[in-house]
C-alpha cells in the first residue's frame, strides 16, 4: 500500500510549550527518523503527549520549530499536517458505522467513491474487521474499537502515524495481540510511528528508539538495549525497570573500563568513568546478577544476607541485604533461591564487570 | 442511578408533596374536564363529533401546528448557536452567553409580550427606525398576526431550548473533534459532519420540549396574535368563558392533552430523562 519513501522525516528543533507557570516541554531537539518506530516514553505530566500533541498540530509550540522533510510545519494547522492519529480511547465517531469511521479521511479528501470503497474495504481486511462493517463502534468490543481507530489512522497513508497510550484500555492478553499487530501495520506500511506510552515494557518491546522524558525534558534516546543496558541517568535507568543500586567509592578509569571500591571491594566496570569519578552508585540489572557460595579473586562480588522470596513461577525473585545495609533484589531459578534461603542466608551476589554501569551519585 | 432501598424511600418521600400537588391540582380537576367532554351538553361522543366536523376548530389546530414547527424550528436553531457560545466559547463570551440564556427567566410572559408589542406596532421602535433611515415608507405589519406570536413564542422558548442542547454538547468527548480535524478535516466540515450528528439527542430533546411548550402557549399568542391568529389555549379559553360551549372546549382539551402525551412518550424513547437537563 504504502511507498517506503513516502515515510515522513521529522525534526523538532529546540520545542518548548508552557502552561501559564508550567513548564510542559523545554528545549526539546529530536530527530525522528524516516519509518522508524520512536516511542516516547515518560510519567504521566513528563510532556511526552504534549510533544505528540505539538507533532499533530492540536497544541501550539510556545518556541521552536517543527520540521516534517525539511518543511517548517510549525505554524501549519492539524487537518493540514496528514499526520495518522490514534487517540486514547480512541475518539471513534459514535455515529458512524465501521466502514464510515474508515471512509472519513478519505472523504475529507474527496476521493471517487470506487477508490474509497476498495480502499476501505483493503484496510478492514487488513485490520481483521471484516464482517464488521456496518456495526457502530458502540456495538465492538475494546479491541475492535482499537483496530477501527488504526484502521481510520492509516486509510490515508499519512507520512506520520501518531499514538497516544492507544492500548492503556485493553487488558492484558488483548494488549499483546495489539502490540504485535502494531508491529507488524509498522513493517507493512513502512510508515513512521510515533507512539506515546507510559509503560516501559511496551516502549522496549514495540520501539527501533526510545526517547525518554520527565518534568518536561528529553533525558535520553535511543535502541531499547542502549537506555536499558546503558541509562545515562538515575530516573531512566529506575524508569526503565527494576535496578539494584551500590554506592561505589574512589572510582577511577582503569584498562577497558574503570575500577572504584564497593563494599570494601575491589570492583571491575566495563563502562567508561568520563562523568563519574570518585564516589558514585554502581547500577545492576536483578537478572544480571547470581548467587554463588564464594566469589573468585579478581571477580566482582559482593557479601549479602537473603532476607526475603517471592516465588514467580519461572523464577525467584531473592531480596537480600548487603553487609553495609544496602538492599539487593535479584532474580534466580527457583533452586537457586531456596538453597540461599535454607544455608543461613548468607551468600555471595556475584556479576558480570560489563553488566554494571557507573552513575553519578545523588541527583537524577 | 440505583440507590439502596432506604435511599429510594426518602426519594420518594421527599418527592410525595410535589406529587400530592400536582395529583391534586392537576390530575383531579383534569379528570372532571373529561368527564365535562363526554356528558355537557348531552351525554355521548357528541363533541369530538363537533370537533372533527368543525372547520373553525381544524383551522385553528392546523394554525397551531403549524406556528409550533416554525417556533421550534426557530427556537432550536438560535438556541444551538447560543449553546455553542455558552459551552465552547471564551470564558467571557461563556458569561454573556450565560447573561443572555437567563435574563429571560427573570421577566414575566406578560411584560415580555408587551414588549415586543411596543418593539413591533406599527409606531414601534422598528417601524420608526426603518422609516427614519427610509428604509421603508410605510409601516410593516409586524404585530397582531402570525409573525409576531412566533417572534414572542420563539424568544419565551429560545432558554428552554439551551438545556438539552448544552446536556448534549459538554458530554461530547473532545477528542472526536480532535479527531477529525487530525484526519484532514475543516473546522466546518466538523462541526457539520461530527458535532452536530453527535449532538442529535439534545436537538431531538430541544426540538421536542419546544414544540410541546408552543402547543399550549396562552398569553403571547393572544396579546401578539391580537385576536387574528388564535390558537389552541386561546380557542379553549373561548368556549369555556365567552360562548358557553363546556363540552367542546373540554374535548378539544383532552384531544391537546392525548396529542402532547403521546409525542412525550415518542421524545422518551429516543432521550433520556437525564438527557434534558
Amino acid at each position: 500500500m504504502q511507498q517506503p519513501g513516502r515515510a515522513a522525516e521529522i525534526k523538532a528543533n529546540g520545542i518548548g510549550k508552557s502552561f501559564g507557570s508550567f513548564r510542559a516541554l523545554d528545549n526539546l531537539t529530536l530527530d525522528i527518523g524516516r519509518g522508524e518506530f520512536l516511542t516516547l516514553l515518560g510519567p504521566s505530566g513528563s510532556g511526552k503527549t504534549t510533544f505528540l500533541m505539538i507533532l499533530a498540530g492540536f497544541v501550539q509550540p510556545s518556541e521552536g520549530r517543527l520540521f516534517s522533510d525539511g518543511t517548517d510545519i510549525t505554524d501549519r494547522p492539524a487537518e493540514q499536517r496528514a499526520a495518522g492519529m490514534v487517540f486514547q480511547g480512541y475518539a471513534l465517531f459514535p455515529h458512524m458505522s465501521v466502514e464510515q469511521n474508515i471512509a472519513f479521511p478519505l472523504k475529507v479528501r474527496k476521493k471517487s467513491a470506487s477508490e474509497i470503497k476498495s480502499r476501505v474495504g483493503e484496510m478492514v481486511e487488513r485490520v481483521g474487521l471484516k464482517g464488521h462493517e456496518k456495526k457502530l463502534p458502540a456495538q465492538l468490543s475494546g479491541g475492535q474499537q482499537q483496530r477501527v481507530a488504526l484502521a481510520r489512522a492509516l486509510v490515508f497513508e499519512p507520512g506520520v502515524l501518531l499514538l497516544d497510550e492507544p492500548f492503556s484500555a485493553l487488558d492484558k492478553s488483548l494488549r499483546g495481540q495489539m502490540q504485535a499487530e502494531m508491529k507488524r501495520l509498522h513493517q507493512e506500511t513502512g510508515t513512521t510511528f510515533v507512539f506515546v506510552t507510559h509503560d516501559q515494557s511496551e516502549a522496549l518491546a514495540l520501539s527501533s528508539r526510545v526517547a525518554i522524558f520527565n518534568h518536561g525534558k528529553l533525558l535520553q534516546v535511543g535502541r531499547p538495549d542502549e537506555v536499558y543496558d546503558r541509562p545515562a541517568s538515575r530516573f531512566v535507568a529506575e524508569f526503565l525497570g527494576e535496578i539494584n543500586m551500590l554506592p561505589v567509592k574512589g572510582v577511577k578509569p582503569a584498562d577497558n573500563g574503570a575500577t572504584g571500591v564497593c563494599e570494601d571491594r575491589a570492583v571491575n566496570m566495563r563502562c567508561k568513568a568520563e562523568k563519574v569519578r570518585g564516589d558514585a552508585i554502581l547500577a545492576i540489572r536483578p537478572e544480571h546478577m547470581s548467587i554463588a557460595p564464594e566469589a573468585a579473586a579478581g571477580e566482582n562480588g559482593i557479601a549479602a544476607t537473603a532476607v526475603a522470596s517471592t516465588y514467580l513461577g519461572a523464577a525467584t525473585k531473592l531480596d537480600l541485604t548487603t553487609r553495609q545495609g544496602a538492599k539487593v533484589t535479584v532474580s534466580v531459578p527457583n533452586e537457586v533461591a531456596a538453597a540461599a534461603l535454607s544455608k543461613g542466608n548468607s551468600v555471595w551476589l556475584t556479576w558480570p564487570a560489563e553488566k554494571g554501569f557507573l552513575l553519578p551519585d545523588g541527583g537524577q | 442511578m440505583r440507590g439502596t432501598l432506604s435511599d429510594r424511600t426518602g426519594a420518594a418521600l421527599l418527592m410525595a408533596p410535589l406529587l400530592l400537588f400536582l395529583v391534586l391540582a392537576y390530575a383531579w380537576p383534569f379528570l372532571g374536564v373529561v368527564k365535562w367532554s363526554f356528558t355537557l351538553p348531552t351525554p355521548g361522543l357528541g363533541q369530538y363529533g363537533a370537533l372533527v366536523s368543525d372547520p373553525l376548530v381544524q383551522s385553528v389546530f392546523v394554525r397551531t401546528l403549524r406556528i409550533a414547527a416554525i417556533v421550534t424550528i426557530v427556537s432550536v436553531t438560535a438556541a444551538y448557536a447560543i449553546t455553542v457560545v455558552w459551552v465552547r466559547g471564551s470564558p467571557v463570551q461563556r458569561v454573556l452567553a450565560e447573561f443572555c440564556i437567563l435574563v429571560p427567566f427573570w421577566i414575566s410572559v406578560l411584560t415580555r409580550a408587551f414588549g415586543w408589542v411596543a418593539l413591533l406596532s406599527n409606531r414601534g421602535l422598528v417601524n420608526t427606525w426603518l422609516q427614519s433611515i427610509g428604509f421603508i415608507s410605510e409601516p410593516l405589519t409586524l404585530v397582531r398576526n402570525e409573525f409576531g406570536v412566533i417572534v414572542g413564542m420563539s424568544h419565551f422558548l429560545i432558554p428552554f431550548a439551551v438545556f438539552p442542547l448544552a446536556s448534549a454538547m459538554r458530554s461530547l468527548d473532545e477528542r472526536v473533534l480532535l479527531a477529525a480535524r487530525g484526519l484532514g478535516s475543516s473546522r466546518m466540515r466538523t462541526f457539520w459532519t461530527v458535532f452536530v450528528p453527535m449532538t442529535r439527542s439534545g436537538i431531538i430533546g430541544s426540538a421536542m420540549i419546544t414544540f410541546v411548550f408552543s402547543l399550549g402557549f396562552f398569553v403571547t399568542p393572544a396579546i401578539l396574535g391580537g385576536g387574528r391568529s388564535v390558537m389552541i389555549a386561546e380557542l379553549i379559553y373561548l368556549r369555556i368563558f365567552q360562548s358557553p360551549d363546556w363540552g367542546l372546549g373540554a374535548a378539544i382539551s383532552v384531544v391537546l392533552v392525548v396529542f402532547v402525551g403521546a409525542l412525550m412518550a415518542l421524545l422518551f424513547r429516543y432521550v433520556k430523562p437525564k438527557q434534558l437537563v
